[in-house]
C-alpha cells in the first residue's frame, strides 16, 4: 500500500493542484466557504500521505528529514483550522519534489549520453566459425568478434582483420573518426562509423577503459572536497535544530503559526543541493569534452593553479622522435651501425625507437654486459667490441675523443634543437645522430591560452639538452625552461616550487612521469586512457589533446565560481527567510515554501548552466 | 563477502543519502563500513555476507523507503 501511494507522488500532486484551486476558486469566486473547506482539506490530507510515509520510513533508520518536518507543519495548519495553507504547502512540496527530479535528471544527463554508449550485445565468433549475437556478457577475453558498419564496439580489443573508422568521442572526446586496421587497438564505448572488422576481445565488461572511465566519472561526482563534507555534517544536524526551534517558539509564543513557519524553513534544500549539483555538471562536462576530473577536491586546486610544469617528451612534443640528421666519423660506418643498432633494439627508449627505423634491416650481433646508465646512455661488449651509445654526457665517461669537427657538429645540432645519438666503438666516436621530436600541433595555442587565463609560469623540464629545451622553449613561449633533468632532478624541482608556496601543476604522459604526476598539487596526464595515465593523476586529458587544458582550467574554475554562487544564494535565501518570519508580518508557510522550493530550483538551474560550458575564444 | 551494486531512481533530496544507508546498515549481514551511496549516480554499493542475507533483502528495505529499485547486480 504505502509503495503504491509512493509510486503516484506525481499523480497525487496533480489531484491537490486540482482541488486546491477548486478550493480556492470557490472561496473567492463563489464566496462558498463549505466547498472550499473541504476541497483544500481534501488536497491536504491526500497530498499529506506520501510526505508522511516517506517521514516515517526515515524516522524508522532514525533520520530526520524535511518530510517530518513538512507533516508537522501542515498537521499545525489542521489543527489551527487554516486548510488553505496546509493544501498550498503539500502541493509546493510534491511539485517541488517533482520538478527537482526533472532537473536534475537533465544535469546528470552528460553522464546518461555516455552510458548510452555501453555496448549490450556482440557478435561472437563460435565453435564453427559462424558468428552469434550474444549478451556482452557472455564475452570472454580471447574471443574473436564481429563489429559491422554503424555498431558500437563492444569490448577493448586488438583488430585481427578487417579495417574501418572509429568515432572515439566517447573515450577521448574527439568527434574525427580515426582510422584503424590490422593491429591496431579498439575501445569499448566507441562507435565503428565506416567498415567491418574483427577483433580479438583484450579486455570485457568492467575492465574496459570506458566503464572504468565511467566508474571514474561516478565516482568523482559524488566525491565531496572539505567544503561539501562540512555542509553534509552541517545539514545533519541542521533539521533537527529547527525542530527544536520550532518547538521552542511554540512553547515560547503559543503562536502555532509562528512555530510552524519556521518549521517549514528549516530545510536545508538548497545548501545541501547546491554544491553537489555544481560538481555532477561541472564533471559531465568535463566528461563529455574529454576531460576527466577525479573528484571535486581536484577542481578546487586546479582552479587556483599559478604554475603549469610540463614534460617536454611525449606532453608538449608528439613523442614520435625522427632521426633527421646522420654523420659518421672515422672508417668502417656499415660495422658501426650494426653495433648501434644491436644495443638500441635492447632499449626501450623512443630515441632507440628512431634509431632503430632510421638504420633499418641489418646485420645484428648478440650483445652481452649490457649496463645502463641513466640519463646517459647504455654501454655493451658486441661482436668482442665495447660499444657506448647515448649522449654527450655518455661520451665524456667513456673518455671518447671527440675531435673538432665532430665538436663543431654537435654544438651546431644542439642548437637546431635536435636531441643526439652517439656511438662509439672501442673508444672512437663512430656516428652522430639528430633526431627531432616535433612539437604538438596546438601546443602553442593551448600554453598562450594559459597565459591568458592569468596562469603565471609555464615551465618545461626535460632530459634533453639544454640546446633542444631553448628553441622548444622559444617557440612555445614559456617562461621558464631546464633541460637535463633526470626524473629525480625534476621530483626535486616540483618540491621546490611548491615550498616557495606555488600550486603546482604538472602535466605528463603518465609512464615515466609518476613522481612528479604524485608530488605536484594536480597531476595531470595526458594519457590517452592508459592505465598508468587512470592510475596516478588527478586530471586525465583523454586525447592527450593540450587544447582541452585551457578548457580544463576554466572549467574548473567555472565550477568553483558556480559552487559559490550556489552557497551564496542558499544562505541568503535561509536569512531571508528566517528574518521575515521574526521581523515582519506577511510571511507564511505557504510564501516561506514557495520561497525554499524557488531557491532549491535557483540552484539546481544555476548548476546546470555548467553543462553548456564553453572556454572563451 | 558479495559486492553489490543496486541501481535505483533519480535521488532528488540529500537526506535521501542518509536514509538509503541507515537503511542498507540496518539489514542483518551488511557490512556497515562498506556501504556507499552515489548521490549523483544514484547507486547503492555495499558488501554483504550471502549467507545471512541478500542483495534482494536489501532492494526490498530500499524500496519500502520509497525509493526505486531499478537493476540489482551481485559480484562474488
Amino acid at each position: 500500500m504505502q509503495r503504491l501511494i509512493l509510486g503516484r507522488k506525481n499523480s497525487i500532486a496533480l489531484v491537490c493542484a486540482v482541488l486546491t484551486a477548486f478550493g480556492l476558486a470557490g472561496k473567492l469566486a463563489f464566496g462558498n466557504e463549505n466547498i472550499a473547506v473541504i476541497s483544500l482539506a481534501a488536497a491536504s490530507v491526500l497530498g499529506l500521505l506520501p510526505i508522511a510515509i516517506q517521514a516515517y520510513q526515515a524516522l524508522k533508520v532514525r533520520v530526520v528529514s524535511i518530510d517530518l518536518l513538512v507533516t508537522i507543519a501542515v498537521i499545525g495548519a489542521f489543527m489551527i483550522r487554516n486548510f488553505e495553507e496546509s493544501a498550498i504547502v503539500t502541493f509546493l512540496f510534491l511539485f517541488g519534489a517533482y520538478l527537482e527530479e526533472r532537473t536534475l535528471g537533465k544535469t546528470r544527463s552528460a553522464i546518461k549520453e555516455l552510458l548510452e554508449m555501453a555496448p549490450e550485445s556482440a557478435l561472437k565468433q563460435m565453435q564453427n566459425g559462424e558468428f552469434i549475437e550474444v549478451g556482452i556478457g557472455e564475452v570472454e577475453p580471447g574471443d574473436i568478434l564481429l563489429v559491422r558498419t554503424g555498431a558500437k564496439i563492444p569490448v577493448d580489443g586488438t583488430v585481427i582483420s578487417g579495417e574501418g573508422s572509429v568515432n572515439e568521442s566517447g573515450i577521448t572526446g574527439e568527434s574525427l573518426p580515426v582510422q584503424k586496421a590490422a593491429g591496431d587497438r579498439v575501445f569499448s564505448g566507441t562507435i565503428l562509423d565506416n567498415g567491418t572488422i574483427r577483433v580479438r576481445a583484450d579486455r570485457v565488461g568492467e575492465d574496459t577503459t570506458f566503464a572504468r572511465i565511467i566508474e571514474l566519472v561516478e565516482e568523482a561526482q559524488d566525491s565531496k572536497s572539505k567544503a561539501e563534507r562540512f555542509i553534509d555534517r552541517f545539514s545533519g544536524y541542521y533539521t533537527p535544530a529547527v525542530l527544536l526551534m520550532g518547538i521552542l517558539a511554540y512553547i515560547l509564543s503559543r503562536d502555532i503559526e509562528l512555530a510552524i513557519t519556521i518549521l517549514v524553513l528549516g530545510c536545508p534544500g538548497a545548501l545541501v543541493i547546491g554544491v553537489p549539483v555544481s560538481n555532477a555538471a561541472g564533471i559531465g562536462n568535463g566528461a563529455r569534452n574529454g576531460v576527466l576530473f577525479k573528484g571535486s577536491e581536484v577542481i578546487s586546486n586546479l582552479s587556483r593553479a599559478d604554475a603549469f610544469v610540463f614534460d617536454k617528451t611525449g606532453t608538449l612534443t608528439a613523442g614520435k622522435p625522427v632521426v633527421s640528421v646522420k654523420k659518421y666519423y672515422g672508417g668502417d660506418a656499415g660495422k658501426a651501425l650494426s653495433y648501434l643498432a644491436s644495443v638500441e633494439k635492447e632499449s626501450n627508449h623512443p630515441l632507440a625507437k628512431a634509431v632503430l627505423e632510421e638504420i633499418g634491416e641489418t646485420e645484428t650481433f648478440a650483445v652481452e654486459n649490457t649496463e645502463v646508465i641513466k640519463g646517459s646512455g647504455i654501454t655493451a661488449t658486441v661482436d668482442g667490441h665495447r660499444v657506448a651509445v647515448g649522449n654527450a654526457s655518455m661520451m665524456e665517461r667513456e673518455k671518447v675523443s671527440i675531435n673538432e669537427e665532430a665538436r663543431a657538429d654537435i654544438e651546431r645540432l644542439e642548437k637546431e634543437g635536435c636531441s643526439l645519438v652517439l656511438a662509439s666503438v672501442d673508444g672512437d666516436l663512430k656516428i652522430l645522430m639528430g633526431i627531432r621530436d616535433p612539437i604538438r600541433p596546438g601546443a602553442r595555442e593551448a600554453l598562450s591560452r594559459l597565459r591568458k587565463l592569468g596562469v603565471k609560469d609555464l615551465i618545461m623540464l626535460s632530459g634533453d639538452n639544454q640546446g633542444t629545451v631553448d628553441l622548444v622553449s622559444r617557440k612555445l613561449g614559456l617562461t621558464r625552461a631546464h633541460g637535463g633533468m633526470l626524473p629525480e632532478d625534476k621530483a626535486e624541482y616540483i618540491i621546490k616550487l611548491t615550498a616557495e608556496g606555488r600550486i603546482v601543476a604538472f602535466a605528463g604522459d603518465g609512464v615515466n612521469d609518476s613522481p612528479s604526476l604524485a608530488l605536484a598539487h594536480i597531476g595531470i596526464a595526458m594519457g590517452g586512457g592508459t592505465d598508468a595515465a587512470i592510475e596516478t593523476s588527478d586530471v586525465v586529458l583523454m586525447n592527450s589533446d593540450l587544447r582541452r587544458l585551457p578548457h580544463a582550467l576554466g572549467l574548473a574554475r567555472a565550477i568553483v565560481r558556480n559552487m559559490k554562487q550556489n552557497i551564496f544564494i542558499a544562505v541568503s535565501v535561509v536569512l531571508f527567510l528566517l528574518a521575515g518570519v521574526l521581523f515582519s508580518q506577511w510571511m507564511n508557510m505557504s510564501i516561506g515554501m514557495l520561497v525554499h522550493e524557488g531557491s532549491i530550483l535557483a540552484v539546481t538551474l544555476n548548476g546546470m548552466r555548467l553543462l553548456g560550458f564553453r572556454p572563451r575564444k | 563477502m558479495k559486492k553489490a551494486t543496486i541501481q535505483l531512481g533519480t535521488l532528488t533530496c540529500p537526506s535521501c543519502v542518509r536514509k538509503i544507508e541507515n537503511a542498507a546498515r540496518s539489514v542483518d549481514g551488511v557490512d556497515r563500513e562498506s556501504v556507499t551511496v552515489l548521490f549523483n549516480s544514484g547507486k547503492l554499493k555495499f558488501d554483504f555476507d550471502p549467507g545471512k542475507t541478500s542483495a534482494d533483502d536489501v532492494a526490498r528495505a530500499v524500496e519500502a523507503l520509497g525509493f526505486e529499485v531499478v537493476k540489482t547486480q551481485v559480484k562474488d
